[in-house]
């Protein structure tokens, strides 16, 4: 992996340096993993091509990838903005980096994904995945005939948990008898543990699972035992042909068009983004075979309702685990709860780890 | 599900999650019985997955992806090899360069791979034995690589013990000096347990991506190779304690997934510890009780070996 960033730093400083001269809007993006991971740098790269794909001749791209969240990012990210006008920065990590290189360089933009520090030249976005889960959680409630979801979750964040709790309560919405069997991992990707999680949970009378981990393992898992499981950040029927029902894929791409275009026209501002299904940052992945059509009917019903703002997947009444009041009749979560979020809701058995 | 399916389902998880470690270590075990330590076993281990993978992509039958994926991890070797044993590179910098050059040389090569996924391996059918209840599907109805893992380690057990071969390479471990002064080959055979070890590592990432999860991602082995070194030092340099280590620690492993499964409060960050916690629980009471013996370690352990004559 060091080899490869290195490899990688030395290829994007080249090509900044013969791009000197050159007349179009120079973007430059730093990616956490490798653009081959199948999921979260792969969309983000994806988004990347989206942007040469729709302005041609007047963008230029760089990345740079597998750059560790630590010293090295302020390394890459300064690297990048001496030679680019605007720079995506796309880890949770990479925020204060971001932030601390915008002050020296105010004439080049940044775009930073998933933080909440912005400045003059820095942007943020993120993106709703919960809204997505909610989908999801729905036909897992309506396909599961054992009445067990089993869910492969990462690491104890709030984006996680926030997954979590909305797939859930979209579940028990359609099947109230639904319970949901919860294995921490502690690893965005370790594909070995990942199909380890989800033959235990299998074994343990999971017929749909869902994953909160970035590898195709359960999906391949699923396909061998016959069950059904939901992709995660990118379509991944390829692991599972007949397995999967749908899946969330994180799509970038409209995002991305539309900064640079922003860019590129002189319009472009410091903006706070949390899309949805509304700006299309969170899409879902094409339904299996297995999904019958009034299910699917259903599911894209619940994801136009919250598209445009009828449904919102955490909408009282709402109780915590613990039993103790969260939302009442009607009232829907705000922003800053779900940001934050560090609780299952109740109906949810095992303990969160915290 | 019945209890006995359960438990038996979990079992063969057991299994399957454990025969990475079991090759991966036994190689390892060669090697530094024969007094080189090899820091390489991830690198070669991931070398092992891609060119596995990928031959199986390939369309090559299962027996060629092992074989080529076993010479992958071998050819890993033969340059530690020739680093270390004819050109006196230091072990550990050379093992540790190993270990990176592998995890890049993979992902370059495994780049190719995204988003494709092999089929089900399949599984040994014996008649009549995997047909037995409880006893059939416990221990008779593995896929082939497992009954070849239980088998090495049977073979290195007897080559050590009952072997005139096994008592040359434990002699070069154990004090170079006096083996190269009765004649023998010290840096021949030393290289011999090297390529053994790697073709041995090669072998367990290709079981990684071949059969436990018949995918390839850049550093998919995820710190395997190292959990093969430190069980070769649990299990003080002994096959049969390889082989218990290894399912131990994926026992461990796998239950403690169950555990979370069933709800119980433990929270997942302690259970996800818990196999190396056991690692060092173990280590521990072996080297107490073996003070002063060197807990098994062979002699020349790390030492480079230069013909002075």
């Amino acid at each position: 992996m060091q080899l490869t960033k290195w490899m990688a730093a030395g290829a994007a400083a080249l090509m900044s340096v013969s791009a000197l001269a050159a007349d179009p809007l120079k973007i430059g993006f730093v990616y956490v993993g490798p653009v081959s991971d199948g999921g979260w740098t792969y969309e983000h790269n994806v988004g990347r091509l989206a942007v040469e794909a729709e302005y041609g001749d007047k963008v230029e791209t760089t990345f740079v990838e597998s750059v560790s969240e630590g010293p090295d990012a302020e390394r890459v990210i300064t690297q990048l903005a001496q030679s680019h006008d605007m720079v995506f920065t796309t880890s949770f990590g990479y925020m204060n980096p971001t932030v601390k290189v915008a002050k020296r360089f105010p004439n080049v933009k940044f775009e930073h994904a998933t933080g909440f520090k912005r400045a003059e030249n820095v942007a943020t976005y993120g993106s709703r995945f919960y809204e997505g889960r909610a989908v999801i959680g729905t036909i897992a409630g309506e396909m599961t005939k054992t009445d067990t979801i089993g869910y492969i979750a990462s690491f104890p964040i709030p984006e996680v948990v926030r997954g979590i709790n909305a797939a859930y309560l979209a579940a028990k919405k359609v099947n109230p008898n639904v319970k949901m069997k919860i294995v921490w991992v502690n690893s965005w990707f370790d594909p070995g543990k990942e199909g380890d999680a989800a033959k235990a949970l299998i074994d343990q009378g999971a017929d749909v699972l869902m994953q909160h981990t970035d590898s195709g393992a359960p999906m391949q898992i699923a396909e061998q035992q016959g069950i059904f499981a939901f992709g995660q950040a990118s379509n991944m029927a390829n692991f599972g042909p007949n397995a999967q029902l749908s899946g969330i894929i994180d799509d970038w791409a409209p995002y991305y068009v539309q900064q640079v275009g922003k860019a590129l026209d002189g319009s472009w501002s410091s903006t706070d983004t949390w899309g949805g299904f509304n700006t299309g940052m969170v899409a879902l992945a094409p339904f299996g075979a297995a999904v019958p059509a009034e299910l699917q009917a259903r599911a894209l019903e619940v994801r136009d309702n919250i598209a445009n703002g009828t449904l919102h997947p955490f909408t009282g009444p709402i109780n915590k685990q613990d039993g103790s009041a969260w939302l009442a009749d009607g009232e829907v979560a705000d922003d800053g709860t779900l940001l934050g979020m560090g609780f299952y809701v109740e109906g949810i058995d095992g303990v969160l780890p915290q | 599900m019945s209890e006995f399916g359960f438990l038996i389902s979990a079992f063969q998880s057991i299994i399957i999650a454990s025969t990475p470690l079991v090759f991966a270590a036994l190689g390892e075990l060669v090697s530094e019985r024969a007094g080189v330590l090899n820091l390489g076993v991830e690198g070669m281990m991931i070398m092992g997955a891609v060119v596995g993978f990928g031959c199986i992509i390939a369309g090559f039958p299962p027996i060629m992806a092992f074989a080529f994926a076993a010479l992958a991890g071998l050819g890993m070797a033969l340059l530690f090899g020739i680093m270390t044993l004819f050109l006196y590179a230091n072990a550990v910098a050379t093992g540790l360069a190993l270990t990176l050059f592998g995890l890049g040389l993979s992902a370059l090569i495994g780049s190719q791979y995204v988003g494709l996924s092999a089929g089900a391996f399949p599984k040994v059918h014996i008649p009549v034995l995997s047909d037995l209840p409880i006893v059939g599907p416990l221990l008779f109805s593995h896929d082939a690589l497992v009954y070849v893992s239980l088998a090495l380690a049977i073979a290195l057990i007897w080559f050590f013990k009952r072997t005139r071969a096994g008592l040359i390479v434990r002699a070069v471990g154990d004090d170079h000096d006096a083996a190269h002064a009765i004649g023998y080959n010290v840096v021949a055979i030393r290289m011999g347990a090297v390529l053994f070890g790697g073709a041995m590592a090669g072998l367990g990432g290709a079981y990684l991506s071949v059969v436990q999860t018949p995918l390839f991602i850049e550093n998919m082995t995820a710190g395997r190779g190292w959990i093969a070194l430190a069980l070769v030092v649990f299990a003080s340099w002994r096959p049969g304690r390889v082989l218990l280590g290894a399912y131990l620690f994926g026992g461990i492993t796998i239950i403690q997934l169950h555990v979370q499964g069933f709800g119980i409060a433990i929270p997942s960050q302690i259970l996800s510890m818990l196999p190396y916690l056991a690692t060092i629980v173990v280590l521990t009471v072996i080297s107490a009780r073996a003070i002063g013996a060197q807990q098994g370690a062979p002699r020349s352990l790390g030492k480079i070996f230069k013909v002075t004559r």
